[in-house]
């Protein structure tokens, strides 16, 4: 038994890296929706704050952004389309973040924060997208063609029909008026 | 003797129980050789089906030898015989088996008043299942007692493989109820969603029957390789249009017969329903996830039949029932009448016209059982179905 043991480590140690990327796949999907509430609910706050006046609009709908990308990561089997979702958002975040950066804006500290603040969940996104991706190519390696499973004694054109004998029971024929029509 | 036992989501274990004994006079006891891990049983490795209880034995697809015989069963089966179980329990005698509607028996079903309270009328009692359908003891084990053994067998002759046999007790049965329900006709369209050991089954019968073209979705390559084996067009529902797909294959008019051999655990697609579904499911507002059913609905031609072999347990959601309404589809559904089936199967099998064997990818001993579980859910190591030799 003993020349198993390092396979099982192996294993083992695959398993917590696979189950720290769901686990940091969540909290991201959390910190989605928290995000897009406050962006949606204190676009104008937000926006003041950062020096941005006269974008509530386009931080309430990158809320909404948010909050979608947020309920995909939690909802479904597989996060990371979702993940890099966020990924592209980030760097549309950074985007409109950066015209706030000029001289001009009595706020630029602020916006200098928020934008390194983006830029550390930027990192985290993508070190989730990847870690999640390396899993699922993991799971094709070894994909078997199974061609020659046919479980039927000739090629399957010559088996068609060949249970025409079998006579359906009354119960479960389809009843004659929704029958195709005999074009014979 | 040894079984694997149900412990609560995703813990199945091998443990060590006691023998079973005979309990009622139409009883017998097998000696299991060969016995199956059935998609059904994935439903209650991942706790989906309600009523299950600690230390449950699983397993319901069982062959094997006779070892003992109940008084009143001794007419009928005697020790030494080779039978094949069918997962459906039935007496042979209530007015449903009269009509050769086994799954439905009104007396073998010993939870018959909590059935009768979640299903509005009881139904059969089924091998390592729930306890709303009687809770018995499966054949994942070294032996199993067999209730109403008189009815419930199909005798097989020596001389041939388990491999080519064990399947009567389930899925080839199934997969041919499926096709058989849908009336297929020589111009019919016949889809099959999920391509499982049960797809597969599935795909093989309407092939048999005559269908004219016979089309399976699903998304594991190495699934729809064997789908096409058995004479399937294929559709990867992760690649491509499911509903651009199946018009363009049937100059826009739709399959003639729908079947779903995939059941209440059908995968996300990118689709929003199927989104919604899994929301809903994780807060419990709804038990089943029904993408499936309402695709099929869609995409089904006016005056067609939907067949529905696929498991599903409780609620599902947002049924576009005003589109089966309308277009007069005609929908058939139910755990499989085995016996049915079984006497004209295994003459097909004998001739030579199918060997169901082909499906058999893994096959390990039953302390390897409880790792094959997982191996098979998660369809690793090109797994399609895991056999088991106790
Ligand atoms: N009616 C009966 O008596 C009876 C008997 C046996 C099994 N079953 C049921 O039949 C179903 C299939 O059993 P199985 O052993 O083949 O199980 P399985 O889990 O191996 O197969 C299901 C297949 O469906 C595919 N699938 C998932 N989502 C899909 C989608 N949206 N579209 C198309 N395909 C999709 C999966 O990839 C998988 O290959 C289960 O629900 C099982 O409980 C019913
Ligand atoms: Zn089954
Ligand atoms: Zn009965």
């Amino acid at each position: 038994m003993a020349h198993r043991r390092p396979d099982r480590q192996h294993a083992a140690s695959r398993r917590r890296r696979r189950d720290s990327a769901d686990r940091l796949a969540r909290g991201l999907g959390w910190f989605s929706i928290a995000l897009g509430a406050t962006e949606l609910l204190a676009s104008r706050g937000l926006t003041r704050a950062l020096g941005m006046e006269g974008n509530e609009r386009l931080v309430a709908s990158y809320g909404l952004r948010e909050i979608a990308t947020g309920a995909g990561i939690l909802a479904s089997e597989n996060p990371a389309p979702w993940i890099w979702g966020r990924v592209g958002g980030d760097v549309l975040d950074l985007g409109t973040l950066a015209t706030a950066l000029d001289g001009r804006n009595p706020r630029q500290e602020n916006a200098g924060l928020a934008f390194a603040a983006v830029l550390g969940v930027t990192v985290l996104d993508v070190i989730c997208a990847r870690a999640l991706g390396g899993r699922r190519r993991q799971g094709r390696v070894g994909f078997r063609d199974y061609a020659d499973r046919s479980g039927l004694p000739r090629p399957s054109e010559a088996m068609r029909g060949a249970a025409r004998d079998f006579q359906v029971p009354r119960d479960m024929r389809v009843p004659e008026p929704l029958r195709p029509y005999k074009v014979a | 003797m040894r079984a694997l036992c149900w412990h609560g989501k995703h813990d199945i274990r091998c443990d060590t129980v006691p023998d079973p004994k005979i309990e009622h006079p139409r009883d017998a006891i097998i000696k299991v050789t060969s016995c199956a891990i059935c998609g059904s049983d994935l439903h209650l490795y991942d706790n989906v089906i309600p009523a299950m209880e600690n230390g449950d034995i699983m397993g319901h697809e069982t062959m094997g030898e006779v070892v003992e015989v109940g008084p009143e069963a001794r007419g009928k089966l005697k020790v030494g015989d080779r039978i094949v179980v069918p997962f459906t329990i039935f007496c042979g005698e209530c007015e449903q088996c009269r009509r050769g509607n086994f799954s439905v028996c009104e007396r073998s079903n010993r939870n018959k008043a909590m059935a009768d309270k979640v299903f509005g009328h009881t139904t059969a009692g089924l091998f390592g299942y729930t306890h709303l359908t009687g809770g018995y003891a499966g054949g994942q084990a070294e032996y199993l007692r067999v209730p109403f053994a008189d009815a419930t067998h199909i005798k097989v002759p020596a001389g041939i493989p388990d491999e080519k046999l064990l399947f009567l007790s389930d899925i080839f049965p199934t997969g041919w109820q499926g096709a058989v329900q849908c009336d297929i006709q020589p111009e019919d369209t016949v889809c099959i969603w999920g391509c499982g050991p049960v797809g597969q089954m599935t795909i093989r019968s309407a092939l048999l029957l005559g269908a004219k073209q016979v089309i399976a979705i699903d998304r594991v390559p190495e699934r729809l390789s064997m789908a096409r084996a058995g004479g399937a067009t294929t559709i990867n529902f992760e690649e491509e249009s499911v509903l651009e797909r199946l018009q363009d294959l049937t100059g826009g008019k739709g399959p003639e017969k729908c079947i779903d051999a995939v059941g209440m655990e059908a995968h996300a697609t990118a689709t929003l329903d199927s989104i919604y579904d899994r929301v809903k499911q994780a807060v419990m507002l709804e038990s089943d996830r029904a993408h499936v059913l309402r695709e099929m609905m869609y995409v089904c031609r006016p005056a067609g039949v939907l067949s529905v072999p696929g498991v599903y347990g409780g609620l599902i959601d947002k049924v576009p029932f005003g589109m089966v309404m309308n277009k007069g589809l005609t929908i058939r559904t139910g755990q499989t009448h085995v016996n049915r089936w079984t006497d004209d199967l295994l003459r097909r099998i004998e001739e030579g016209q199918i060997d169901p064997s082909f499906v058999i990818t893994h096959t390990v001993g039953l302390d390897a059982g409880p790792g094959m579980y997982k191996t098979f859910r998660d369809k690793q190591d090109g797994c399609i179905k895991v056999v088991l030799k106790p």
